[in-house]
């Protein structure tokens, strides 16, 4: 009996009564979370209230700039385009980034031949690449959404090639014996066990296709956010640049939220279990 | 007693198993050899770190060999059987997180194309055999180890293998739980008409479930003898532990574990 012994003390072992961390009750974060940016607002309100420099305009003014310009004068002209140009270049990097990602972890001899050449590209500043692009596809929108689907592919592709390579042997050995087909293989198996590498990927590249977004329409381009602020500025109209900065703020904001309910929600798993872990 | 069938359900013939090859080749398994009946329970014991998960490995197609073979009813495995599930010593990480209780044990269903009436009354006797039936709707990760083992044991149960494979599958659950699973264990037997072989550490467990012992000494692993336990069929944790027959039984294979040369010596 002493084996059984023994595996049950461990077992107890284990699971020691939960130590309670001491958590920051929610409450407390809420109005921390939505506290210290109202109060931000107020101060930048009140120290900008009589501001005559040129630079810096009265908050007041520029959230009514912001009004008469986004809301929604400007909105399905120049807004509306922006947030297409970045869907669209997005989802093609989203899709060419786990595809290739998935064939490159586990097709060797291509993953040799490939990879130097992603890490040479991927450390070109996704910016630089904009230009080029310029010259060869022109100031539309296909050139935006080009540049903003490539520069976004590649943190896709590492962290998927990554994840995928990573897959725990014990569940690999599970799919054989069990004899899983080649697809359920991949979306039931390794597709999921690498979810949560590839998440992180996927919100690196929508930060850099937000960027690029912006970037593409600062050089050449008439309409756009980025266009719209950017002439803003070089006309002097200085709260109106304010009001443009402003609205990629609240829209990067959005969006990264928007980001973090899906990966909450496809994820839910892993931070139950993560959970799970801490708990015991 | 007669075990003796013409061709005997699992074969493992002369099996060997090295690492590496040349000089550096660190050999694992030589030349072992046992057979398993058709219905019969047979365990492996052994002391740990001798090399039994490579021969699992070896005999389930997860591993190729070096030499010998494995025969599921007279054919030579080369590659995971359709006839055989394996039930993994580390359970938790052979269970999808991602995947409710009863998706896991489903997920290796979908491609036999049952039906889905077959498909769900399978889960459902398997999760019922090891009683779990209050618990389909969680995730692996919310259940207590026993817990993820039955569903480990009820994913090889529903998949209907001729042949189940268990290695070290009670190592890490409470004793309660233990006594329940190897009882568990003999009862899909009769219930399913399965072959049931088992790698475990645990002497009197080993004598608990099997019809059969194969002792194995180390460095490398082989054989030591094969024992023929002298129970009656029908299991009882209290009273056949109790009786003198399930200790002498203990203490021939204990005694083999422990002074594996005097046997081979006596042998010789």
């Amino acid at each position: 009996m002493t084996t059984a012994d023994i595996t049950v003390n461990h077992l107890t072992a284990r699971r020691r009564p939960r130590r309670r961390s001491r958590r920051v009750p929610s409450w407390l974060k809420w109005a921390l979370a939505v506290g210290t940016p109202t109060l931000l607002l107020a101060a930048w309100w009140v120290a900008s209230a009589r501001s005559s420099s040129t630079f810096f305009p009265p908050l007041e003014e520029i959230l009514t700039r912001f009004q008469q310009l986004w809301l929604f004068a400007h909105f399905p002209t120049d807004v509306v385009p922006s947030l297409a140009n970045l869907a669209g270049g997005y989802a093609l990097a989203v899709v060419v980034g786990i595809v290739l990602g998935f064939v490159l972890a586990l097709v060797r001899p291509l993953r040799w031949l490939l990879e130097p050449i992603i890490h040479f590209v991927r450390s070109i500043p996704p910016v630089a690449l904009v230009p080029i692009f310029i010259t060869m596809i022109g100031f539309g929108n296909d050139m935006r959404i080009t540049s903003i689907a490539l520069a976004a592919t590649f943190p896709t592709l590492i962290a998927t090639m990554d994840g995928i390579r990573s897959v725990d042997g014990t569940l690999k050995d599970v799919s054989v014996v069990y004899r899983l087909t080649r697809t359920e293989k991949f979306t039931q198996v390794y597709l999921p066990a690498a979810a949560p590498q590839i998440f992180a990927g996927l919100q690196v590249s929508l930060q850099i296709a937000f960027i690029v977004m912006i970037a593409s329409e600062m050089l050449g381009a008439s309409t756009g956010i980025g266009a719209l602020t950017l002439t803003a500025q070089q006309s002097f109209m200085i709260a109106d640049m304010w009001a443009g900065v402003l609205l990629l703020g609240v829209l990067g904001f959005v969006i990264n939220k928007l980001f973090d309910l899906v990966k909450a929600r496809i994820l839910a798993w892993y931070f139950g279990a993560k959970e799970a872990q801490r708990d015991s | 007693m007669d075990h003796a069938t013409p061709v005997p359900r699992l074969a493992v013939d002369r099996l060997c198993k090295s690492y590496g090859s040349g000089p550096q080749a660190k050999e694992i398994i030589r030349d072992l050899s046992f057979e398993v009946a058709a219905g019969e329970v047979v365990c492996i014991v052994g002391p740990s770190g001798v090399g039994k998960t490579t021969l699992l490995k070896c005999i389930t197609g997860l591993q190729p060999l070096t030499s010998g073979e494995a025969r599921i009813d007279g054919q030579p495995i080369d590659g995971p059987p359709e006839q055989m599930a394996l039930v993994f010593q580390d359970y938790h990480r052979s269970l999808m997180p991602w995947l409710t209780v009863r998706k896991n044990i489903r997920l290796p269903l979908r491609h036999l194309r049952l039906g889905r009436a077959e498909e769900n009354q399978r889960i459902d006797e398997a999760i019922e055999a090891v009683g779990l039936s209050h618990a389909t709707e969680l995730y692996p990760w919310q259940l207590s180890g026993g817990m993820q083992q039955r569903v480990a044991i009820a994913r090889g149960l529903a998949y209907r293998p001729e042949i189940l494979i268990m290695d070290e599958p009670f190592a890490s659950v409470d004793a309660q739980t233990r006594f329940e699973l190897e009882d568990l264990c003999l009862r899909i037997r009769e219930q399913f008409g399965m072959t049931i072989l088992v790698v475990t550490h645990d002497i009197d467990e080993a004598v608990y479930l099997s019809d059969r012992v194969v002792v194995l000494g180390s460095k490398p692993a082989h054989v030591v003898e094969v024992v023929t336990v002298n129970l009656p069929r029908e299991r009882d944790q209290i009273t056949t532990r109790a009786t003198k027959a399930f200790v002498d039984e203990r203490t021939r294979v204990l005694s083999l574990i422990k002074n594996p040369h005097r046997q081979e010596m006596a042998d010789a």
